[in-house]
């Protein structure tokens, strides 16, 4: 039997739950997980008033219950497997190292920020701010990969250095604004501004989009990098459409308020069969 | 010993440790693959003229490729690890990157790895584009066609070179004939691979040399020719021709799957004997025993 932690009472403030994580709890009785520290708000709580622990862990913890106001899960986490069982909170995975956190709901916003391994899954929804920088930081996600099936809000991937954000719907305004390098697939559409301020890196869309001016057109052609892409995300159970792995895409670069080594690829539905 | 109505000779193979990788070689078009493929395993009969030994292991239909585009996968040889790299980033740099819509990537799985896309990457003059998925690296190469793409690193490990079979019929016709049949038998082991033309040479050769600059000269036991005078002839009563396969192997294994393969395809065709070649069993550090290849047809052995 896994480790599980049952929410039992439902938090009515915002609270910070750092210490659920894998490493943290992995290796704990129950007895020793239910007197973690937790935040409720501005107050000191412990763990046990308000999830009940069962099991112990054999390579996953599940999280049971409406997580959307306990923030930090699996922050820092480095090995292990955390499912929740419904919604999370803000900062899920925050500057997480390795391992997997697997959402079967919505996340808040600020999912995996300065993230730098490990893979994120959210099977609905993610707020703003997806893999991006902290206020006042200029570095965003470094590493690992967040996959979402559902639609990401603004800012996705602000200031993101490396790794994977992969997006099953829509990602909102400024998606990869300031982007130093990695890779962000809107399978959706993009909002405003995509790539604002982007220095290299890629941005892909199956969709047509209205691009800043500091973007350039360089030439249709089907990228073979894109189909290992696309493959791998038709691997974690994205809906990948053959069209999309053979298709032609417009390739622009910008922006060149910045470098101009960074791409935004939007498939040409012209030619699709 | 027999084999059908063959002679087998009651001898080893004497085969060597090498290194060893596999790359998995994609283009829009199987012709294409195949034209990269045909070119990177040019001029790799021997380590010993060549640097390296290589060959094509077989088509890689496009469901199984990492990019789902028609694959060719071909095997490399060579003395040491340091040399497989070497070999890689001058065959790849000059051979796939340069034909038209190709890509290249690691076929082989392996705790030890050499970096070949990370050094050809310079060709793209600062304009290449790393990309890491699923923690491995790959490099985007511009080029007039659009872009290469190749891993950063490749496979390696350690491999067997220089199993043999040495084919003796009554003419050239007839011994061609076999051995064009061992070699299609043998092309279907995964593993292994045929580095000399279509899989056959016929300038076998020995250690040493009269003349001190070389390190091979012709196998003077095994040439027609040379029956009356050479010394230790080897050659029995009513043989015209000998043929010899070469094949090398990512494992024992997959050599000596390909020279039993070979041996039974090659014995059907009637020729006057099957041998092998051996160096007293001094030179290689693997002795392959015809003896033990055929025992598992025992019913065919006289």
């Amino acid at each position: 039997m896994s480790l599980t932690l049952a929410l039992r009472v439902a938090p009515q403030v915002p609270m910070e739950a750092e210490a659920l994580t894998f490493d943290r709890v992995a290796d704990l009785s129950e007895s020793d997980i239910a007197a973690l520290p937790l935040l409720h708000g501005n107050e000191k709580a412990a763990v046990g008033d308000f999830f009940k622990v069962s099991g112990r862990a054999n390579g996953e913890v599940h999280l049971e219950g409406d997580l959307g106001r306990v923030k930090y899960l699996g922050a820092g986490m480095s090995r292990g497997r955390l499912v929740i069982h419904g919604n999370a909170g803000m900062h899920l995975g925050s500057a997480m190292i390795g391992g997997e956190i697997l959402v079967k709901g919505n996340a808040g916003d600020w999912v995996g920020p300065e993230m730098l391994g490990g893979r994120i899954i959210i099977t609905g929804n993610a707020g703003h701010m997806v893999g991006s920088a902290h206020r006042g930081g200029t570095i965003g996600m470094r590493g690992g990969e967040i996959i979402i099936h559902g639609n990401a809000g603004n800012e996705t991937g602000n200031g993101m250095r490396n790794g994977l954000i992969a997006i099953g719907g829509n990602s909102g305004d400024f998606t990869g604004v300031n982007m130093r390098a990695g890779t962000i697939m809107a399978l959706g559409g993009l909002g405003w501004r995509s790539g604002a301020g982007m220095v290299r890196g890629s941005i892909v869309s199956m969709q047509p989009a209205e691009l800043l001016p500091t973007f350039s057109y360089d030439c249709d052609y089907r990228p073979v990098y894109l189909r290992l892409y696309l493959l791998y995300l038709r691997e974690l159970g994205m809906a990948v459409e053959d069209a999309w792995i053979e298709g032609e895409y417009r390739r622009y670069s910008g922006d060149s308020v910045e470098l101009n080594r960074g791409e935004i690829l939007l498939l040409n539905r012209q030619k699709l069969s | 010993m027999r084999l059908g109505s063959t002679d087998i000779i009651d001898t080893f193979a004497e085969a060597f440790a090498m290194w060893g990788t596999r790359i998995v070689i994609t283009a829009e078009t199987p012709a294409w693959a195949l034209a990269a493929a045909r070119s990177v395993t040019g001029f790799a009969t021997s380590v010993i003229g060549c640097k390296c030994e290589a060959g094509i292991e077989r088509e890689v239909p496009a469901e199984e490729t990492p990019d789902r585009r028609p694959g060719i996968s071909v095997l490399l040889f060579s003395t040491s690890a340091e040399s497989v790299g070497k070999r890689l980033v001058e065959r790849i740099g000059q051979c796939v990157l340069t034909c038209p819509t190709t890509a290249c990537y690691n076929g082989l799985p392996a705790e030890q790895t050499v970096v070949v896309g990370g050094l050809l990457r310079y060709f793209g003059d600062g304009y290449q584009i790393s990309k890491v998925l699923n923690g491995r690296r790959l490099w985007r190469i511009p080029v007039m066609d659009g872009e290469f793409v190749i891993d950063e690193r490749f496979g390696i490990q350690p491999a067997v070179g220089g199993g043999n079979l040495l084919l003796c019929g009554p003419d050239a016709a007839a011994t061609l004939k076999a051995a064009e049949a061992a070699v299609a038998a043998m092309r279907k082991v995964p593993g292994a691979i045929l580095p000399f033309p279509d899989g056959v040479v016929r300038s076998g050769s020995k250690p040493g040399s009269r003349y001190k600059s070389l390190m091979a000269s012709t196998n003077d036991a095994y040439c027609p020719t040379l029956r009356g005078f050479a010394n230790g002839t080897q050659l029995p009563a009513g043989v015209r021709c000998v043929l010899e396969i070469v094949i090398d192997g990512l494992d024992l294994a997959a050599v000596e799957n390909a020279m039993r393969a070979g041996l039974e395809a090659a014995a059907r065709q009637n020729l006057v004997q099957i041998s092998a070649g051996n160096y007293g069993g001094n030179l290689g550090q693997y002795k392959i025993a015809l003896r033990d290849l055929i025992a598992a047809a025992p019913a065919a052995v006289a």
